[in-house]
């Protein structure tokens, strides 16, 4: 230990507008080991890397690479000192073939193309020395997401590397992918490279990595040796934090059935498939939360619910009618509000005003439209009543609403879905990306109308979120419901487990 | 604390002075950012053709002013206007759906085509009857002609920049074998279709000008759309759809429906511009009979900002601007070609000035 570091990073700051993604980080990487950062969504750890390998600059701090302090300006400047990164979204060209993207970028293109057998010789002899199959000549678009994969960590190893870092690499692969990659990791560093793994799931970091650092609201929280820990007290670390809002839990017992959905199969848009046969029932008068690492099938879950997206098989009944495979405009009719994850690309239309906004659903409906054109009185004065009782931050009606804060297009979102009177509504990030006040007030929006008896499904990835305001939890992991847990913080290392995917743990028998 | 403060200043600037304000300034900025393209535009050509040796300003003067001589050339200017402001117009609204119908020069001929049909036959009609009846099934033709494109990108993604322009060359084709073949005026040396019939003919509002009403149609039309576009709520369908076709989605409306609605719409002004053309001023079908309307149109469209009551005045523009390229085509020495430079430089100053403006518009 003694040894100077491979790696240092020290108090490294860094700030997207509001938001700060790294609050001091300091972390250091010993030469040849696996290093694996854990940490829930948005705790900094693909910013932190993002950052050490030139893709975004930091603020503060100093980053120290085999001894010499290093800033880079691009990703190429990193490759130069031979750090090279992996990223959760690939960065190939998909009609190009392997050897092309290899060479994207790397100098006189004519030169490179006159030595085209060179490129191919050596991408041949990488692939077989790690038994990656990958073949040079292979255009990016026939391949799967796990050979593309091989694909961007064979580029790196290309253009030469000493420090590999793999961004939630694990999250896209099947298992028996997944294997492979971990003993591939095994074998780079027996080979004298040194890798970064950045991951969620606790099961991985376990089997494969020497240390593991654990991060929390931008910062490294702890370091520790993995034969000194277990996958318990990392859950622990991991989601483990201070309580900041406890809010009263329903006083009655919930009602009728709302919403019940039996064995749910659909796949995502690019046809893998992503909702495994879901059950799970929704009761007047109860918050049923969904936890779970993104990824795991939670947004083609709420699409398929809504509407967005076909379902494969299984049933969706809401209030005892059928809504499985029905259009969204029916769906929307049925009592069923959804206040979307994605809230730019679904929720609202940015250029337009607030009170266009309001109406998304309901253009065409009596009091806001009659005889075909809009009432702009009446939809006036509904939005200026939404803005009052939400307290929506803005000028007036007629502002266009992406001119708003994060918290306020939210709120507005919310006061939408909520005006439509529904029976049941489904809920996915609801408090993404807006501010604690906006936050603290759409719960207890939530809250209100739960004791007004409406069933509310609430799909999160933020734990906080669900303890807050769930009276049960549902946990997702690879498309299935894994368990379900009261809203016990006692048991949130047993939830987290679940959320990495382990259920048969000895230690949990209890 | 902080609160407090925006209260009292919000108190000491009244709402509505405020929004009238806002209002003004989004107007100024909606108003003048075109009229300085056009400007910018024509200060270029001056300096194009000083260096090409001509006296640059005073081109530049009678390519504006030329064509204001008399009521006469005023109403030519009108005439030209009428079709530029019906398939602006109808762009429009296809662009605001975020539909790229380049295709209207073939809905024109579409149009151009159903109208000579109805117009030379059905014989004995009256007037009330047979002239709008030629200028219904021109509109309809148009709009059939642009719903081929559309078809084919909401069942096949087809892009419909492609299709478009591919149904172009079909229709000019179609045009081109129907006055040289079954459509052919026999006593005629030229290519041309037989003459309507009087009935059908589009009235003129002074007899001894080639003005017909086809300027107040476009002018209704134009005005009508932008209510649609803006006041009902097909209209607020499309405008979703255009800026956000997954929240459309998310909020139950069909995006296919629209889609064809808007292509449909655009298809009927151009197929429309195509029917007085013939039944309004040619009154026979000529292989040329638009000298490039369909895609002076998509200009027009453009220095409107997609707002077809806007199209109304930019649609004049246009047509002064080709009136008095005919002007100088008589009077000067200034070869064409430099004029139709300095119309594309019109629409690229256009098109930069229309960026500038979205970013005026976010700062103020």
């Amino acid at each position: 230990m003694s040894q100077k570091p491979f790696l240092r990073i020290e108090n490294i700051r860094k700030r997207f507008g509001p938001i700060i993604a790294s609050d001091g980080v300091s972390l250091e990487i010993e030469e040849g080991e696996i290093h694996s950062l854990l940490g829930e969504n948005g705790a900094g750890k693909s910013v932190l890397m993002s950052m050490i390998c030139g893709m975004v600059r930091p603020d503060e701090g100093e980053i120290v690479f085999k001894g010499e302090t290093v800033r880079f300006n691009s990703p190429r400047e990193a490759i130069r000192q031979r750090i090279g990164m992996v990223h959760q979204h690939f960065m190939l060209v998909p009609n190009l073939t392997v050897a092309e993207n290899y060479i994207l970028g790397q100098g006189s293109a004519l030169r490179v193309i006159n030595d085209m057998d060179k490129v191919h010789a050596k991408i041949r002899e990488l692939s077989d020395r790690y038994a990656l199959d990958v073949r040079p000549d292979a255009i990016i678009e026939d391949l799967s997401v796990g050979e593309q994969q091989r694909v961007e960590i064979l580029k790196v190893l290309f253009h030469g590397i000493d420090l590999l870092i793999l961004d939630e690499p694990t999250a896209v692969l099947t298992p028996q992918e997944t294997d492979r990659l971990l003993s591939l990791m095994g074998d780079l560093v027996k080979d004298g490279k040194t890798v970064v793994f950045i991951s969620h799931k606790l099961d991985e970091v376990m089997r494969v990595s020497n240390r593991i650092s654990v991060m929390r609201d931008g910062r490294v929280v702890h370091t520790v040796h993995v034969g000194e820990t277990n996958a318990r007290e990392l859950a622990r670390m991991m989601v483990g934090r201070d309580v900041r809002m406890e809010l009263p839990r329903s006083p009655e017992p919930p009602g009728r059935t709302v919403l019940s959905v039996e064995n749910l199969t659909c796949r995502a848009e690019t046809g893998l498939p992503a909702v495994r046969g879901v059950s799970l029932n929704v009761r007047a008068g109860e918050i049923v939360g969904i936890a779970g690492v993104s990824g795991n099938g939670q947004t083609e879950l709420s699409l398929a619910l809504s509407g967005l997206l076909p379902v494969d098989s299984g049933r969706v009944m809401l209030n005892g009618k059928d809504i499985t495979g029905l259009d969204p405009a029916t769906i929307n009719a049925s009592s069923f509000s959804h206040i979307p994850e994605d809230r730019h690309k679904h929720g609202i239309v940015v250029s337009m005003s607030l009170s266009e906004n309001t109406i998304l659903q309901r253009y065409d409906q009596k009091p806001f439209a009659s005889g075909g054109m809009l009432n702009r009185g009446v939809i006036g004065e509904h939005t200026r009543d939404l803005i009052k009782r939400f307290r929506v931050k803005s000028r007036d009606e007629n502002q266009a609403i992406g001119s708003l804060s994060g918290g306020n297009q939210q709120k507005l979102v919310v006061a939408r879905e909520l005006a439509r009177n529904p029976d049941f509504i489904l809920v996915n990030q609801l408090a993404r990306g807006i501010d604690i006040g906006a936050m603290e007030f759409v719960m207890e929006e939530m809250l209100k109308q739960r004791d007004n008896g409406r069933a509310i499904l609430l799909i999160s990835t933020e734990l906080e979120e669900l303890f807050a305001i769930c009276d049960r939890i549902l946990v997702m992991f690879h498309g299935e419901i894994l368990g379900e847990l009261p809203p016990d913080r006692t048991r949130l290392d047993e939830l987290g487990l679940l959320m990495a995917g382990q259920t048969e743990q000895p230690a949990l028998a209890s | 604390m902080a609160q407090v403060n925006q209260g009292v200043r919000e108190t000491m600037y009244p709402q509505a002075a405020q929004t009238f304000y806002r209002t003004l300034s989004q107007i100024a900025i909606s108003a003048v950012t075109p009229i300085a393209a056009v400007l910018v535009a024509l200060a270029f050509g001056a300096l194009l053709l000083w260096l090409n040796g001509f006296n640059g300003s005073d081109v530049v003067t009678v390519m504006i002013f030329g064509s204001f001589q008399d009521m006469r050339s005023v109403g030519e200017i009108l005439l030209k206007a009428t079709p530029l402001i019906l398939i602006g117009a109808g762009l429009c609204v296809a662009f605001r759906c975020s539909i790229w119908n380049i295709g209207a020069e073939g809905q024109l001929y579409a149009g151009a085509i159903a109208a000579t049909l109805v117009g030379t036959n059905f014989d004995g009609l009256s007037i009330w009857v047979h002239a709008p009846l030629v200028l219904l099934a021109g509109a309809l033709a148009g709009a059939a002609w642009a719903g081929i494109a559309g078809y084919l990108k909401v069942r096949f993604q087809a892009s419909e920049i492609v299709t478009t322009i591919m149904l172009n060359y079909i229709a000019l084709i179609l045009t081109s074998y129907l006055v040289t073949g079954p459509m052919r005026d026999a006593s005629a040396a030229y290519p041309q279709s037989a003459r309507l019939i009087r009935e059908a003919w589009t009235p003129r509002i002074v007899s001894d000008m080639r003005l017909h009403i086809g300027i107040l149609v476009a002018i209704v039309l134009a005005v009508a759309l932008y209510i649609f576009l803006q006041r009902s709520s097909r209209g607020f369908a499309l405008r979703v759809v255009g800026l956000n076709p997954h929240a459309a989605r998310y909020a139950g409306m069909q995006v296919a429906r629209n889609v064809m609605i808007a292509m449909c719409i655009s298809g009927a002004m151009a197929g429309l511009a195509g029917a007085f053309e013939v039944a309004g001023v040619t009154h026979r079908l000529y292989q040329n009979i638009s000298p490039g309307y369909g895609f002076e149109g998509i200009a027009v469209a453009l220095l409107a900002a997609n707002n077809p009551l806007a199209a109304i005045v930019s649609g004049g523009l246009f047509a002064t601007l080709r009136s008095g390229s005919e002007v100088l085509q008589i009077t000067s020495q200034v070869p064409q070609v430099l004029v139709l430079v300095i119309q594309g430089m019109v629409i690229l100053s256009v098109v930069a000035f229309a960026k500038l403006r979205d970013i005026l518009r976010i700062v103020a």
